[in-house]
């Protein structure tokens, strides 16, 4: 066998070998990416379960807290916020906020027995309760699998495909009260 | 929680391949030793047993949860009937990212207890009992429901329903074999004699003892093998629920409950094949540590989940099992454990309503002062428990029942001294005259804290310290901590 032959064949054998791998990291990445889309697709639905839910409960609460707008119109100006806000950190953001007023509310219906003896508003506390966990847990599912993508797209030797092909890195969803993270500001 | 599930497959494969094989060689040798040629005795005898296997699992396969939930008397119900229950099944649906929400079911029955059934985590089915919804909180609810995602999620429905079927089939063969012996022997015995001894025949009884031994032991064998693998995917699920519920004292709780309420379950159907999937074992009263018991004791459980600390992931539950069990054996394997990229933070409990909380520490306020009474001694343990150990016990420490941790009897009987020395009217313990009594108050009641003593002594404080004085142990001093 002519020593050019060897040379051809094992220049092909590398090259399947490289193309075989190729594509073996090119579609690991696009299977994390979809799952990303996916876990943001089940943060959305909560999300907006979430707003379908808050018209319900300012209605049940108004009778009771009726002197108490102040929380209420925080609640409700919270959420058009919320719907009207978009991409991953803007989002956040707003829901955040969104939470926050939220749980103002609840701590003011704390002091109306009557309401929260209420059935119809019991009903409505095990929804938004359950919702703000489904939140919580689609937000860890995402968070997840945003760790799991960045750090392939991120890693050697994948991160070339990621380069050549435009995956971009995803965002974390974090949802945390700006209020509570920025430390007061004190003025004199 | 990927990677969990790859490591699990692999080690179940081998597991059932030891167990087919030894129901092909139960099969073999009872053909071999029932038919006066053995050899081809043997290979029908196999091919028989390997039937037999094939149809029960196809059954087993695309009915086995049907009959499971069946024979359990469980009705399938809809969010408007248990809106709590259907709310957690989709939150650990969520969590865990199954592919769609499980089927729920439940039993109507006083017990406390919960199982899983589904080949495939898209058609998994999660069912609890009534009891287990009325008595449990919405934390504890989430860990069990977590459990069972777990065994969804880690694919242990299909393993151990393979299983099952292996060890079920084993039993047949061996059963069939057996009664046969019983029942015909006599007849075998003359039909033997009459064919005229020789090599084969020797052959033929040598065949004869194997298929005995195998026929009396493998069934015993496979479950104990099919138990091993309950009990340790018990505690994969444990560490997936407090993984996915990130709150490991959820799952603990309720555990807690389960054991005390009574995970004993009546059914039509005492399946001892179904009772791994269950979260605590439903045949028996009280846990049993042992080869044949299905579940790992569930104060074990209950420990590691206790004493978990600093998360709530993976790593974290590795280490709590190693405290707890003192062995050097991992238990989720280092696949798992690798499969951990982040750090896993606890959550915050979920407040239960208030008032039932309130009914819960007056009645613990009544007990406390009849156990008082009593001469019961205190003792506060870090994990929230609190230990009444009686006055006259001999041993000078004493295990947190709930988490394991030792504690030493000394501090409880001098506080039960003071206690019993301010009953009486007589004086506090107070400082050398004409000195007034030092004051130390706590920064905080979460960590050990040291104080100086006027003597230039460090005194530790222990979080846990319930007194109202301590006394220094180098120059006797008492100083007054404030609460």
């Amino acid at each position: 066998m002519a020593p050019s032959l060897i040379a051809l064949i094992v220049f092909l054998v590398v090259l399947v070998i490289l193309i075989m791998w190729f594509v073996g990291a090119y579609n690991g990445l696009v299977r994390l990416r979809n799952r990303v889309k996916e876990g943001w697709a089940q943060i959305d639905v909560q999300l907006k379960r979430r707003h379908d839910l808050i018209p319900n409960l300012v209605e049940t609460v108004k009778g009771y807290v009726g002197h108490e707008k102040s929380t209420l119109e925080a609640v409700i100006q919270a959420r058009t916020a919320a719907v009207s806000a978009s991409g991953v950190g803007q989002q956040a953001q707003a829901e955040s906020a969104l939470g926050g007023s939220l749980g103002r509310l609840m701590l003011l219906v704390e002091q109306y027995p009557d309401l929260k003896a209420n059935q119809n508003f019991l009903a409505l506390q095990e929804e938004l309760t359950s919702t703000e966990n489904k939140i919580g847990f689609s937000r860890q599912f995402y968070n997840e699998q945003v760790m799991l993508y960045n750090t392939r797209c991120q890693s050697i030797p994948s991160n070339v495909i990621a380069g050549m092909f435009n995956f971009q890195q995803a965002e974390f969803f974090e949802l945390v009260d700006k209020a509570q993270r920025d430390a007061p500001q004190v003025k004199f | 929680m990927w990677e969990a599930i790859t490591a699990n497959k692999r080690r179940s494969r081998v597991l059932l391949a030891l167990m087919a094989l030894l129901l092909v060689a139960l099969g073999a040798a009872v053909g071999g030793s029932m038919t006066p040629r053995p050899q081809e005795g043997a290979a029908i005898g196999a091919l028989v047993a390997a039937v037999i296997w094939l149809i029960m699992l196809v059954a087993a396969y695309y009915r086995g949860d049907l009959m499971v939930l069946a024979s359990m008397g469980a009705r399938r119900i809809e969010k408007q009937d248990a809106p709590r229950l259907w709310n957690v099944v989709e939150e650990m649906t969520l969590a865990a990212g199954l592919p769609s929400v499980p089927r729920v079911f439940v039993i109507d029955s006083d017990a406390v207890n919960a199982f899983a059934v589904g080949r495939t985590p898209e058609k998994g089915s999660v069912v609890v009992t009534s009891g287990l919804m009325r008595r449990l909180g919405r934390d504890e609810l989430q860990g069990v429901v977590a459990h069972e995602i777990g065994h969804i999620v880690n694919l242990d429905i299909r393993f151990m329903t393979t299983a099952a079927v292996l060890v079920g089939s084993i039993s047949l063969v061996s059963e069939i074999f057996l009664r046969g012996m019983v029942h015909g022997g006599s007849r075998g015995g003359r039909r033997r004699s009459s064919d005229g001894g020789g090599g084969r025949g020797q052959g033929q009884a040598v065949l004869l003892i194997l298929a005995l031994v195998l026929a009396l032991l493998a069934p015993i064998f496979a479950r104990l093998l099919y138990f091993a693998c309950s009990r340790k995917r018990e505690y994969l699920a444990d560490a997936s629920a407090a993984r996915l519920t990130r709150y490991p004292a959820g799952l603990a709780s309720a555990l807690e409950k389960i054991a005390r309420g009574g995970a004993k379950l009546q059914s039509k159907a005492k399946n001892l094949m179904v009772a791994p999937m269950f979260i605590v074992n439903p045949l028996q009263k009280m846990s049993v540590t042992g080869m044949f018991s299905s579940h790992p004791p569930t104060d074990k459980r209950i420990a590691v989940l206790r004493s978990m600390a600093g998360g709530a992931g993976y790593a974290e539950y590795e280490s709590a099992y190693r405290g707890v069990t003192g062995a050097g054996k991992p238990c989720l394997g280092p696949r798992t454990l690798a499969s951990e990229t982040e750090s896993v933070v606890v959550r915050e409990p979920t407040p239960e309503p208030k008032a039932k909380q309130d009914a819960i520490e007056r009645a613990r306020e009544a007990l406390d002062l009849v156990d008082g009474m009593a001469g019961l001694l205190f003792l506060k343990c870090m994990c929230g428990v609190r230990i009444k150990p009686p006055p006259d016990l001999k041993r000078k420490q004493i295990p947190c029942p709930r988490c394991g941790r030792m504690h030493d009897l000394s501090l409880a009987t001098t506080l039960a001294a003071n206690r019993a020395r301010a009953a009486e009217g007589k004086e506090e313990p107070t400082a050398p005259e004409g000195e007034a009594e030092q004051v130390y108050r706590p920064q905080s009641h979460k960590g050990w804290e040291s104080l100086a003593c006027r003597c230039g002594n460090k005194v530790q404080l222990s979080p846990a310290l319930q007194a109202e004085h301590i006394r220094c142990p180098r120059c006797q001093r008492t100083i007054k901590i404030e609460s």
